[in-house]
């Protein structure tokens, strides 16, 4: 599963109130959510994005409150994968349960810039500044945690098996 | 061999003799909680599972609380879901206004959790009831929609980072100052996937109240969970509130940490965590002068009765200054109907406070008292992020109960000792 698109750059310690503020927690609609993606710090988010796009991001991206409307806006919006020097424990969990991939690069996180193309591939890990020519390799996900990715999240996987 | 107390309520609900940091396991649940902002996703995802019943009407608290008295029809159809969901499965704690207030203050209130259980809760501040000795944890409503219909799910055990406090706290500094100064020290990712063991003679003289409010923050470190060994203070704690027997765990002499940090208390400050992050700390003479618009006394950190008394013991006798709006909301219907037996409402209202209902109100910026662009306010909550009160260009500080009174009545960032 190989994924392609532009990326736009965050820094460290993003955390799920900038993803989405609480105030449009009062939704569980995944189209509603997406729209105020990012609402206090980019607003119009979803709209800048093109489907497929990638978030490039420090350390801690997803700190926070527990809520996963925060992976869920971001998926809706079109973000295809999430790369970051780590994640906070809860938003990692949620975002496999979703089917929103994420991946963990530090080298990648540090080089990349907004606006670069890249691609990645989630099963070897092999990422690919298109722009650049650099090319990083991030820990592979495991097979199982992949298919959740592919299946669409954790219930869609279950049903599955 | 030598556990912590984490691993070991964990090896208790895996069923295993041993687990070690690292270890993947399937443990059981005694309590599954969600709030009217994560319970709608999670019993979508209930009902795609498929299962017909819930696990254990018993073992699953929805609770509204971010969103109530719902602020708009949205809001309103959020918390009907969850409650026609609890009226069909026939869900035992699902506490609407009038008999609940804000989940992480009325599950203990109520005896539902007790020292060595295993709570796992669509909130991230879920890590609070770790102040009863009892491991939990926050998930998204993916992970709480499965436990509602199996009753287990899957845990990494966490490496433990032990914190040692020493020493006699001043007067006016309270467990709130303790994680603020921990979250100064180690920062927001300083604890991340790991369990924060709170210990040491500092914490064994602490109220169930204060070491609520320091498990409480635990997640402001990353931390899977937050924790204090049981004794007789949390002992006498649940027995006024339930007949479960409690299964009280240690930590082993010889048990591994990834971790050991010793803070010396005799001559902590009080603590203000500037925006826009909680582990933006300073102690309080450090704070310089920070004129305030509002000041909100109230939520899951600092809900609790005893926070209510000592806002009144600041504010006895005096008022509010020009130009500030104090808020407070009491944790609970029973903290509110305590605190005005007590005489501690009459208080805070003769110095010019508004009371607000029991819930979760400004804390998270959706509806009661929202922050204007520019506006600066104090808060005796748990995160202060961009735009978490309100505008995106408002600032919130956090701090104790007791600072929180003091600069309501100076108008700017102060403590009693100014007044």
């Amino acid at each position: 599963m190989r994924l392609q698109g532009k990326v736009w750059k965050f820094g460290d310690n993003v955390d799920t109130d900038i993803i989405i503020p609480a105030r449009f927690l009062n939704v569980s609609d995944v189209k509603e959510l997406a729209k105020n993606c990012f609402a206090d710090v980019r607003a119009g988010f979803i709209d800048m994005i093109a489907p497929g796009d990638i978030i490039v991001a420090g350390r801690n991206f997803g700190s926070g409150s527990s809520r996963e409307h925060a992976p869920l806006a971001l998926k809706g919006a079109g973000i295809s994968v999430v790369i970051a020097e780590s994640f906070a424990r809860i938003f990692y969990r949620n975002a496999f349960n979703i089917g929103l991939p994420i991946v963990e690069s530090v080298e990648a996180a540090r080089s990349i810039e907004e606006g670069h193309k890249i691609s990645i591939d989630l099963s070897t890990g092999d990422i690919e500044n298109m722009d650049t020519g650099n090319r990083f390799l991030a820990k592979p996900l495991p097979d199982f945690m992949r298919q959740i990715v592919e299946a669409g999240g954790l219930v869609k996987y279950i049903k599955k098996q | 061999m030598s556990m912590t107390i984490t691993e070991k309520i964990l090896a208790h609900h895996s069923n295993l003799e041993h687990v070690s940091p690292g270890d993947l396991i399937q443990v059981s649940v005694d309590m599954a909680l969600a709030n009217d902002i994560t319970a709608p996703l999670a019993i979508k995802v209930f009902n795609e599972v498929g299962n017909p019943a819930v696990f254990d009407r018993e073992k699953i608290a929805l609770i509204p609380d971010h969103f109530v008295p719902n602020k708009d029809i949205d809001s309103a159809e959020q918390a009907k879901v969850m409650r026609e969901f609890a009226m069909l499965h026939h869900i035992q704690h699902h506490y609407e206004m009038g008999q609940g207030g804000i989940e992480h203050v009325i599950l203990p209130e109520k005896g539902l959790v007790m020292p060595g259980d295993l709570v796992m809760g669509a909130d991230s501040h879920t890590c609070t009831y770790g102040a009863l000795g009892a491991f939990s944890s926050g998930v998204g409503s993916t992970d709480l929609g499965v436990i509602m219909a199996t009753g287990k799910t899957w845990l990494k055990v966490p490496p433990t980072i032990k914190i040692i406090y020493e020493g006699k706290l001043p007067p006016w500094v309270r467990g709130k100052d303790l994680i603020l100064f921990t979250l100064g020290r180690i920062g927001v990712d300083g604890a991340n996937y790991c369990a924060l063991e709170f210990s040491g003679d500092t914490v064994r003289r602490l109220s169930m109240a204060q070491r609520f409010t320091m498990t409480n923050m635990a997640v402001e470190a990353g931390a899977k969970n937050g924790i204090i060994e049981p004794d007789e203070i949390t002992l006498a704690f649940v027995a006024q509130r339930s007949h479960r027997s409690p299964l009280v765990c240690t930590s082993d002499p010889g048990a591994d940490y990834e971790k050991v940090i010793q803070i010396q208390v005799n001559e902590l400050e009080p603590q203000v965590a500037f925006p826009h992050s909680p582990a933006n700390v300073r102690p309080l003479s450090k704070a310089g002068a920070i004129g305030l618009d509002q000041v909100f006394i109230g939520s899951c950190t600092n809900g609790r009765l005893e926070d209510l008394h000592d806002a009144a013991a600041v504010l006895k006798g005096r008022t509010v200054a020009k130009g500030v709006r104090l808020m407070v909301l009491p944790g609970s219907q029973r903290v509110y109907k305590e605190a005005i037996e007590q005489g501690i409402i009459q208080i805070l209202l003769d110095a010019g406070a508004v009371i607000g209902p029991p819930s979760c109100g400004p804390c998270l910026g959706g509806h009661l008292g929202i922050l204007a662009e520019g506006e600066r306010a104090l808060s005796t909550s748990n995160r202060n992020f961009i735009g978490r009160m309100g505008h995106p260009k408002s600032e919130v500080y956090l701090a104790s109960p007791v600072i929180a009174a003091a600069s309501a009545i100076l108008g700017s960032i102060g403590g009693p000792e100014e007044l």
